[in-house]
């Protein structure tokens, strides 16, 4: 249904005017709900700013979590289950990156020696915390812990009584102070609510799946989603027919989603017997370490940059997050310029299988681009590779393509993001997301005394580099809540309060 | 941890003298210290205590903080907090025999120094992050 004058749905008045009245939801028939904190996503973001509003002593009724997903992981456990790194996998955050507890403490490494029935099971994760990054290599939870720890936090503090299931549309300003987000719901007659609040958290996560305009053309011109896939799409068919019959596969990509499926690739030949050949594309082939100076200068070496996490680790809350606070616009962009970029941690497991595949001579790298696919013969893909050093494409036929590149598309494919920098005076960073201020206020957004804030890969370019990271989302929250508490609307969590609440959360009692 | 200079000694201080101080006042009576009287002991502890605070203050973080700008995550593995306690352990039982002129016995140094610092590198890793829950975003920060 086209959105229109409707009874119950948006009116051209309502569409057109960046400020709205409750007269003007009344007349367009759109029931209004009230809730003074409204979070919108429900995935990760949203899920630990509603723990940490609940610590601080928020009531449960005062939030409402706008929100297409049934339980906060889903889009996590959705994407990392495609990209291989599913559930009994290690993920790609540290042991203190505990969604389901600010404090970090325990964390999942003494959690999980707690949780051994051996005494080698015990020692294992504490020795590996203790030397990461030294002498051993990070360690990092299962997948799986980490859901586990979320569910029960959720059943502690309620999270589950918050959530309004929909799909948000837009956030306007209220005449008479604070915002309406508007829900569009699919039950029964009514398609549109309006929640009335002081205070509106964005937690979209990434704005819009992007493909890379080669995989794009392709599938236009041929129709074909079956041999040319994104690793963020379901594509479990092509390790099935890998195993069934010997095929050559390109990937693309240098992240730790290329690293899983190569991983899986591997793993499919060693244990199923699988008789792929890999060729592993990529656009920066990285021959050793790099970096402008001798005090920044990141690991790399085959083709790979490493780095433990998707940012250098001091950015979540050492001398790299502080002096990106601290740093002029323009230096701050360069500063930006310098720590980004594709990376994979770098595993010994991992390591030790690309070495072995290079031996055996089934995987090779190579350094470039792809100019354009084509099918090739016997329902192959004929690829037209433009190599770096060399002019001119090469012509390589292949059974599979596997794009692990690319996953965030421009802001203004998301609608609520693109209404807000419409109508309600959002703007854009120096990386082109969404600009959010020190304490994830938009500014521009601001309404007397209510806010507006965002958090996720939306706001990515702004003050805070680790925005998409589970513990950067729990800074953004906590970050939040102070900012809340400033302007008198809940308490700000002191020593006290804190090892008060510290102690619900270890006897698994309500906040 | 990704400490900053500031955080690393305003952590030091922190802990030195709340976990560190209590452990001390417990534990300096059971140290085999022969004859010596308690108030005796009790001198030399305390001055240790002094001692890796001022010499940490002064000189070891901010070595230890060039160090860390040569990695490029700009991290300090927790193993290298518990290593350091050997060149520090070493400086103040010099300084308190040379400088400060103390008789100072070396077992009941050892115990009192390594203990100590057990405690605080424990309460480094996780404790200290209850009450101060914004401490592991500001580089150690408390202030
Ligand atoms: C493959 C992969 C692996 C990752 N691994 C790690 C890791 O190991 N460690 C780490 O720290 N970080 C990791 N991240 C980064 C980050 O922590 C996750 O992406 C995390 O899920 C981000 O949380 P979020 O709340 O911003 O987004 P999401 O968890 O994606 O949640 C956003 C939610 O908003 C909903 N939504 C969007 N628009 C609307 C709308 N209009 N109305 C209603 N609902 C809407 C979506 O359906 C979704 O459920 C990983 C990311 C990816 C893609």
């Amino acid at each position: 249904m086209p959105e229109g004058d409707a009874a119950g749905d948006l009116s051209a008045e309502l569409l057109s005017s960046p400020v709205w009245t409750d007269a003007q939801l009344a007349r367009a028939g759109i029931p209004v709900v009230d809730a003074p904190f409204v979070s919108i996503g429900g995935g990760m973001g949203s899920f630990v700013m509603v723990d940490l509003l609940r610590i601080s002593g928020f009531p449960l009724e005062n939030i409402k979590v706008l929100t297409t997903s049934d339980y906060p992981w889903e889009n996590y456990e959705y994407l990392t289950g495609v990209g291989q790194l599913p559930p009994g996998y290690r993920i790609r955050s540290d042991s203190a990156s505990t969604p389901d507890n600010i404090w970090g403490f325990p964390s999942y490494a003494v959690r999980a020696a707690f949780g051994a029935r051996s005494v080698r099971g015990f020692i294992a994760p504490i020795w590996n915390v203790l030397t990461e990054n030294l002498l051993t290599d990070y360690w990092t939870p299962l997948a799986g812990q980490v859901f586990q720890g979320m569910s029960r936090e959720a059943d502690r503090i309620g999270y589950w009584q918050t959530l309004a299931k929909g799909q948000a549309r837009m956030v306007r300003r209220r005449a008479e102070g604070g915002y309406f987000s508007i829900l569009t719901v699919e039950e029964g007659s009514t398609r549109r609510i309006a929640y009335r609040s002081s205070f509106v958290h964005l937690a979209v996560g990434y704005p819009s799946v992007r493909f890379l305009p080669d995989l794009q053309a392709y599938r236009r011109r041929y129709n074909d989603g079956y041999r040319f896939v994104n690793a963020y799409e379901p594509h479990e068919h092509v390790y099935d027919d890998l195993v069934k019959q010997p095929g050559t596969v390109l990937v693309r990509g240098g992240g730790i989603t290329a690293s899983a499926i190569l991983h899986r690739l591997f793993n499919d030949r060693e244990r199923l017997g699988a008789q792929t050949q890999v060729l592993h594309l990529m656009r920066t082939h990285v021959d050793s370490s790099h970096g402008p100076h001798v005090f920044m200068r990141r690991r790399g070496g085959d083709g790979w940059a490493y780095q433990g996490f998707n940012w250098p680790k001091a950015s979540w809350g050492g001398q790299l997050k502080v002096r990106m606070e601290k740093l002029g616009d323009e230096e701050r962009l360069r500063m930006w310029q310098t720590i980004k970029g594709t990376t994979t941690p770098y595993r010994k497991g991992w390591q030790k299988q690309l070495r072995k595949a290079r031996a055996d001579g089934c995987y090779r790298t190579l350094a470039g681009q792809i100019d354009h696919v084509d099918p090739g013969p016997d329902g192959t893909l004929a690829t037209f590779i433009r190599e770096r050093d060399s002019t001119g494409t090469r012509r390589i036929d292949v059974n599979f393509v596997i794009d692990a590149t690319g996953l965030v598309g421009d802001i203004t494919e998301h609608r609520v993001l693109a209404d807000l920098l419409e109508y309600t005076g959002a703007e854009r960073n120096g990386l082109g997301r969404l600009q959010v201020s020190p304490t994830f206020e938009v500014p521009g957004a601001r309404h007397g005394d209510s806010r507006l804030y965002a958090a996720g890969a939306t706001t990515e370019g702004s003050y805070y580099a680790p925005v998409d990271s589970l513990l950067g989302l729990q800074y953004a929250a906590l970050t939040i809540c102070d900012d809340l508490a400033r302007l008198g609307f809940c308490r700000r969590i002191g020593p006290i309060r804190s090892i008060s609440q510290w102690w619900k959360w270890m006897r698994n009692v309500t906040p | 941890m990704t400490p900053t200079l500031a955080g690393r000694i305003q952590s030091r201080l922190f802990l030195l003298f709340t976990a560190g101080l209590v452990w001390t006042l417990l534990i300096t009576p059971l140290l085999p210290a022969g004859f010596a009287p308690l108030t005796q002991s009790y001198r030399t502890t305390l001055i240790a205590l002094v001692l890796v605070a001022v010499l940490g203050t002064v000189l070891w973080e901010p070595l230890y903080h060039l160090l860390q700008q040569f990695r490029w995550e700009k991290d300090w593995p927790a193993i290298l907090i518990l290593l350091q306690g050997v060149p520090e352990g070493w400086l103040v039982y010099v300084v308190m025999r040379d400088v400060v002129d103390l008789p100072v016995g070396v077992l009941p140094f050892v115990i009192h120094f390594a203990t100590t610092w057990l405690v605080v590198f424990a309460c480094l890793h996780g404790p200290l992050r209850v009450p101060f829950i914004r401490w592991r975003f500001r580089g150690g920060r408390l202030i």
